[in-house]
């Protein structure tokens, strides 16, 4: 009889060694997710080339616009800042079994209330401004998720279709406000609300003394306590057991009503901070401008990151890169591609992203070796 | 702000109900032909979020086409074609296993979007003016008055639209067609068991959705703006996913609702006319408030929407 102790052999691979480090899933989720992009980089150059342009160049354009210089790659980093938060709003239900996209209606309302609130708080020090923002837009987008998730658990309403068409209720509760009664009389070329406390911005601007705002720490923070909040906690193993069988989990005795609108609260709280950190970095003040599109980008996010919030790190920064190195494609004398180019190169990379999500558990190399 | 509305002796204010009904005619249009492919995506089962890039695709395609052939119908028919390509990329991805249809709805959205605007550009301004679909007076005497006629046109596109509503019912009530994508939109197993493919009716199911948001796109561009601009949809296509919620997968309900969101789209304009321009917003909302509205009212925790197609609520 012999003591076995599982030491890797002297001429371990460097894959064996690798396996050391990386759980075998992890490594199967980024193999299979880097050949995906590759597919779609050489789609996509495949189609500029269709069009007369050279794809080395636009892509040696894109890495220069994106992460090339240290410039470049602090604005890649601050456009991945609210992507980090509304992939989470999508991210957290997800674990639930729940697909909400309401991602968007969370994040302007975020930003209206935070924008009250901010102008309520002028003239107090930026860190009670800063507080009382995130406090309100925080409240406000999670308790708009709250209200799909809650019309899910109680009404047995659809939370897809709920929080879609939340969306445009949002969104046009926010214009009618800006265009209306909060309207700041002395902004007449673009309605908006009065503007918040000037001292924030500054205060918000240099994260680590980059020009990256705050917003991106905040999302990284975000990320890294909700992945210990949804993998090493009773919290996330309740979830997960919600997602997995909603009747064990009544079997179990969990309250189910509950977890479902804690979750949905905070996943709301996060596009809702997303949106005060926006308007609090940008104008300083809610309108219309808000409405580009990052609560529907996070669903993206948080489907590419499958749901993981520490995977939406990397993810969410390199979408973040994409669209910053899209600037340079169209600003380059020699390419000038139309800014459409990044919406397709993004949309080759989701759908083939996406569209491998059905290669998960069919390669017999990532498997488990049987004892 | 509705003091104005009692003070109907004044004859401008008898033109916001007609602005209101010509408005609706006018912009109803898109959301009919994309509501009612989507109701016949879902109805198979699945949900294509993505229709707002087809559209879009639909109306570059259109405008294009029928600006360098001169022909609106070839025009129109190239747009179905591309909405057709579109909802065949959709229902592929989705067809694997593991695929979640919502997210690569929004995937299609943003390609649909980007592409559209990609290649459409040149096409902003087109060397060669398109022909368009034609406007015909809604009855003989609507064309008696003047400021009538101007408001009560219908676009044969929409004369189109309204006649597949029948058609689209009946099939879907009547044809052996009608029966199994319904029955692989209420219990895909059943109707696997009894020998049919789901995977390729939600490829038919899905490509005819995507044929009809085509044309839609194709009335946007050769009809509704008479021009080409990357702004155009606007959310039209995510709408009319509301829509099909809203209509409670019904055709003849498609076609209501499609006049009513058209409608209250128009309201906001048609108040603008007699200098009332508060609550427009507001007005806007109606739609959705009222979708939401109704699915709270049909909805119970123990069962879904009332006309739901079961495989919708199976989460996959």
């Amino acid at each position: 009889m012999q003591l076995s102790v599982p030491v890797l052999p002297a001429s371990a691979s460097p894959l064996e060694q690798a396996k050391k480090f990386l759980p075998l899933r992890a490594m199967e989720a980024l193999g299979i997710t880097l050949a995906a992009v590759l597919v779609a980089m050489v789609l996509f150059g495949l189609f500029v080339a269709l069009w007369g342009y050279n794809p080395l160049t636009v892509y040696a354009t894109m890495w220069k616009g994106s992460f090339g210089t240290w410039f470049n790659a602090q604005r890649s980093l601050t456009q991945a800042a609210p992507l980090l938060l509304t992939g989470l709003c999508v991210a957290l239900p997800l674990r639930l079994g729940m697909v909400i996209i309401g991602g968007e209606g969370a994040f302007l309302l975020g930003a209206l209330a935070a924008a009250v609130a901010g102008h309520q708080l002028a003239g107090s020090s930026p860190i009670v401004s800063v507080l009382g923002m995130t406090l309100a837009g925080g409240v406000v987008g999670g308790a708009w998720i709250a209200l799909s998730g809650g019309l899910r658990q109680f009404r047995g309403v659809n939370e897809t279709i709920s929080s879609l068409l939340l969306n445009y209720v949002a969104l046009n509760i926010l214009l009618h406000l800006v265009y209306g009664p909060l309207k700041d009389p002395l902004e007449p070329r673009d309605p908006s609300t009065h503007s918040i406390g000037a001292n924030v911005k500054p205060f918000l601007a240099e994260f680590l003394g980059w020009r990256v705002h705050w917003g991106f720490g905040i999302g990284i923070a975000a990320c890294v306590a909700l992945y210990f909040l949804m993998h090493h906690t009773v919290v996330g193993f309740a979830s997960s057991i919600v997602g997995g069988n909603v009747r064990a989990a009544r079997v179990a005795g969990l309250s189910i009503s509950k977890l479902t609108i804690l979750i949905c609260f905070l996943g709301g709280a996060c596009a809702g901070i997303a949106g005060m950190l926006e308007m609090a970095t940008g104008s300083g003040k809610a309108n219309e401008k808000l409405a580009v599109g990052y609560g529907y980008e996070g669903i993206l996010v948080a489907f590419l990151a499958r749901g993981n919030p520490l995977a939406i790190i990397p993810v969410a920064i390199f979408l973040g890169g994409i669209k910053s190195g899209g600037y340079l494609l169209q600003t380059n004398p020699d390419l000038k591609l139309p800014n459409a180019a990044i919406m397709v190169l993004q949309g080759f990379i989701f759908l083939t992203v996406l569209g491998a999500e059905t290669f998960y558990g069919r390669f017999g190399f990532f498997k488990r070796k049987e004892a | 702000m509705w003091d104005v509305l009692a003070n109907t002796t004044d004859p401008n204010y008898w033109g916001i109900p007609v602005a209101i009904v010509g408005g609706a005619l006018r912009v109803s249009a898109p959301y009919l032909y994309v509501s009612l492919g989507e109701m016949l995506t879902e109805k198979s089962g699945r949900i294509n979020l993505g229709l707002e890039g087809t559209l879009m695709m639909g109306a570059m395609s259109g405008y294009a086409v029928s600006s360098l052939t001169g022909s609106a119908v070839l025009g129109a028919l190239v747009a179905a074609l591309a909405g057709a390509l579109f909802g065949m990329l959709h229902a592929f991805l989705c067809g694997r296993p593991r695929v979640n249809d919502i997210a690569v709805g929004i995937a299609l959205m943003i390609f649909g979007i980007g592409l559209a605007s990609f290649i459409g550009k040149p096409y902003i301004q087109p060397k060669n003016k398109p022909s368009l679909f034609p406007d015909v007076p809604l009855a003989p005497w609507t064309a008696a008055d003047s400021i009538v006629r101007a408001n009560l046109q219908i676009n044969v596109l929409l004369i189109v639209g309204i006649a597949l509503v029948p058609l689209i019912a009946w099939a879907l009530k009547n044809t052996r067609w009608g029966l199994v994508l319904r029955s692989v939109g209420e219990n895909a197993d059943t109707a696997r068991a009894m020998g049919y493919s789901v995977n390729t009716v939600r490829l038919l199911a899905t490509m005819a959705g995507g044929t009809l948001a085509g044309v839609g796109g194709a009335f946007l561009t050769l009809s509704m703006t008479q021009g080409w601009n990357d702004g155009l949809a606007n959310g039209t296509g995510l709408m009319a996913v509301a829509l099909v919620i809203f209509a409670r997968w019904k055709p003849f309900n498609c076609l209501w609702a499609a006049l009513l969101f058209g409608g209250a789209g128009a309201i906001a304009p048609a108040m603008q006319s007699v200098n009332v321009t508060q609550g427009r917003y507001l007005f806007q909302m109606i739609p959705y408030v009222l979708t939401l509205a109704v699915m709270i009212a049909t909805s119970s925790p123990k069962r879904q929407m009332i006309g739901i197609p079961d495989e919708l609520t199976r989460a996959r």
